[in-house]
C-alpha cells in the first residue's frame, strides 16, 4: 500500500501523538486483512506531534469507542481515492464494554455476561462512571479495557 | 418509578408523594391494612441485616401482604454460583416485588436489568441505600417540620458510609441545606460526591473534631466505622472509634438538636444519649417501616 493514496477506506487524523497504537488494539485492526498504516510523531502545525491511522478498507468503525479514546480525532473517508466525508467526534455519552470497573466491590467483578457500561459523568474532565457502582474512570486510565 | 435503586430515581414529587403517603398510614393504619392482600415480598438479603429486612417484611405485613425470600448467600442458590440476572428472573415468577441487599455495589442495577417485578436496592454495598434515606427524610420531616433550610452534620464512616452518600444526593435537592462531613482523613466522602456538590453549588465543610460544629447543627447523622468494609484489619482497628457522641458533647448541641443514625451502633453513641429526647435513633426505625409501605404502595402501583 502506498501510504500517501487510499482507494476506499478511513484516514485517522489529529490522533493524539501516542495513542496510534490504543486505537489500533480497541478498533482490533489486528484482525484485518487490509492494510493498515500507522504514522506515528507526525509533524502537526496544530498539535505539534501527531499520529495517523490508515485503514485501506471501509470496514465498520465504531466510532463511539474512538470518540471515547480520542475526541479530537478526524476521520475522513475515503471513497475512490476521493475525500467523500469529514467527520468530527466528540465524547460518547455512554461506552459498552470497553472499560472494565476498577472497583474491587463492583458488581461487574463476579457476574458473568453483563455489559460493562460507563456513562460521561464530566464532559470537561473527560471523566466516566460506573452505571452500577459510579466509580470513575478518566481518560487517563485507558489501557484498561475490556 | 418501576425500581428504586438510587434515591435520586425518585423525583421531588415521588418523594412528597412517599413522606404524606407515610404520613396517612401512621394516621390511618387500618386503611392499609388490606392494601397488598395477595402480594408477595421476595427480600433478597445476600448479606446479613436485621432491621431492614424485617423492616421490608413488617411493612408488607402490615399492608396485608406476604414474605418470602433468605437472609444470607449461603442459603441461597449464589452459594452453587447463581447468577444475580438467573435468580430475579426465577425469583421475579414466584413475588411481585424483590427487595435486594448485596455486598457488591451496583448489584440491584443488574437485577433491575433482568428483574420482571420491581426491584427495591436495600444496600448495595458502600454505594447506596436508598430506604434508609426515605427513612431519615421522614424522620427530619416530621422532628423539624421541614426539609429545606437545615444545617446537616454527617459523621463518621462518610467513605463507605452508603447511608450517607444516599441522604447527601437527597438532601442536596431542598433548598438551602448546608452539609458538615466530619470525619478523619482517611474517611472522606468520595470525591465524585464531592464534585456533585460543588457543581450543585450545595454548601459544605470539612472538620476533623465533632465538638467543634456541635453548636451549629440542625441534624446530627451518626454513623458507624463498619468492618465490613474494610480489607485491612489494621485499619478498621485503628479508625474505629474516632467518634463518639457522649451527654458531654450533647451539652454543646441546641435544644431541637436531631440526633440520627442508620442503626446498628456499636459505641459510636453512648447509651446515656438514648433518653435525651433530641435523640431520634429509634423513632427513625419505626418511620423506615411506614416508608417502606409507601414505596411499597407506590412501586405496585396500588389503589388505596
Amino acid at each position: 500500500m502506498n501510504i500517501d493514496g487510499i482507494q476506499n477506506g478511513y484516514v485517522l487524523d489529529h490522533i493524539q501523538a501516542g495513542k496510534a497504537m490504543v486505537i489500533y488494539r480497541y478498533l482490533k485492526l489486528d484482525k484485518l486483512d487490509c492494510s493498515v498504516a500507522i504514522i506515528k510523531n507526525a509533524k502537526s502545525r496544530r498539535m505539534g506531534r501527531k499520529d495517523i491511522i490508515k485503514i485501506d478498507s471501509l470496514i465498520p468503525i465504531d466510532l463511539d469507542i474512538l470518540g471515547y479514546i480520542d475526541p479530537n480525532v478526524t476521520v475522513n473517508i475515503i471513497r475512490d481515492e476521493n475525500l467523500v466525508e469529514k467527520k468530527r467526534l466528540s465524547l460518547p455519552e455512554r461506552v459498552v464494554n470497553v472499560i472494565r470497573c476498577k472497583n474491587p466491590r463492583c458488581i461487574t467483578q463476579i457476574e458473568q455476561e453483563i455489559e460493562h457500561v460507563f456513562f460521561l459523568a464530566d464532559r470537561e474532565k473527560g471523566t466516566y462512571r460506573c452505571l452500577y457502582c459510579e466509580t470513575a474512570h478518566k481518560p487517563e486510565d485507558q489501557p484498561d479495557i475490556c | 418509578m418501576r425500581h428504586l435503586l438510587d434515591i435520586t430515581d425518585c423525583s421531588m414529587e415521588d418523594l412528597d408523594w412517599l413522606m404524606n403517603t407515610a404520613d396517612d398510614i401512621i394516621a390511618r393504619p387500618g386503611d392499609y391494612a388490606t392494601a397488598m392482600s395477595r402480594k408477595k415480598i421476595a427480600t433478597l438479603f445476600y448479606e446479613p441485616s436485621t432491621r431492614t429486612r424485617l423492616s421490608f417484611e413488617a411493612a408488607m405485613l402490615e399492608l396485608g401482604g406476604s414474605v418470602l425470600g433468605f437472609a444470607e448467600a449461603s442459603s441461597s442458590s449464589a452459594s452453587k454460583g447463581e447468577s444475580i440476572s438467573d435468580t430475579v428472573r426465577v425469583v421475579g415468577c414466584y413475588a411481585d416485588i424483590i427487595a435486594m441487599r448485596h455486598p457488591r455495589e451496583g448489584a440491584p442495577t443488574v437485577a433491575a436489568h433482568f428483574s420482571p417485578v420491581p426491584i427495591i436496592n436495600a444496600g448495595d454495598g458502600g454505594h447506596n441505600h436508598p430506604t434508609q434515606t426515605l427513612a431519615d427524610l421522614l424522620t427530619i420531616r416530621r422532628e423539624k417540620g421541614r426539609l429545606s433550610g437545615l444545617t446537616v452534620g454527617l459523621c463518621g464512616d462518610l467513605q463507605f458510609g452508603r447511608t450517607v452518600h444516599s441522604l447527601i444526593n437527597a438532601m442536596s435537592r431542598y433548598p438551602d441545606t448546608r452539609f458538615v462531613l466530619i470525619s478523619p482523613e482517611e474517611l472522606r466522602i468520595p470525591a465524585y460526591l464531592r464534585d456533585n456538590m460543588v457543581k450543585a453549588g450545595v454548601p459544605f465543610t470539612e472538620v476533623r473534631k465533632l465538638e467543634d460544629v456541635m453548636g451549629t447543627l440542625d441534624i446530627l447523622y451518626m454513623t458507624r466505622v463498619q468492618r465490613e468494609r474494610f480489607f485491612n484489619e489494621a485499619d478498621y482497628v485503628r479508625l474505629k472509634d474516632s467518634y463518639i457522641l457522649d451527654p458531654e458533647k450533647m451539652r454543646l448541641a441546641r435544644a431541637d438538636l436531631c440526633v440520627l443514625h442508620p442503626l446498628p451502633r456499636v459505641n459510636e453513641i453512648s447509651h446515656a444519649v438514648d433518653d435525651d429526647p433530641r435523640a431520634c435513633y429509634f423513632k427513625q426505625v419505626l418511620y423506615g417501616k411506614y416508608m417502606r409501605e409507601a414505596l411499597i404502595l407506590k412501586l405496585l402501583e396500588a389503589k388505596v
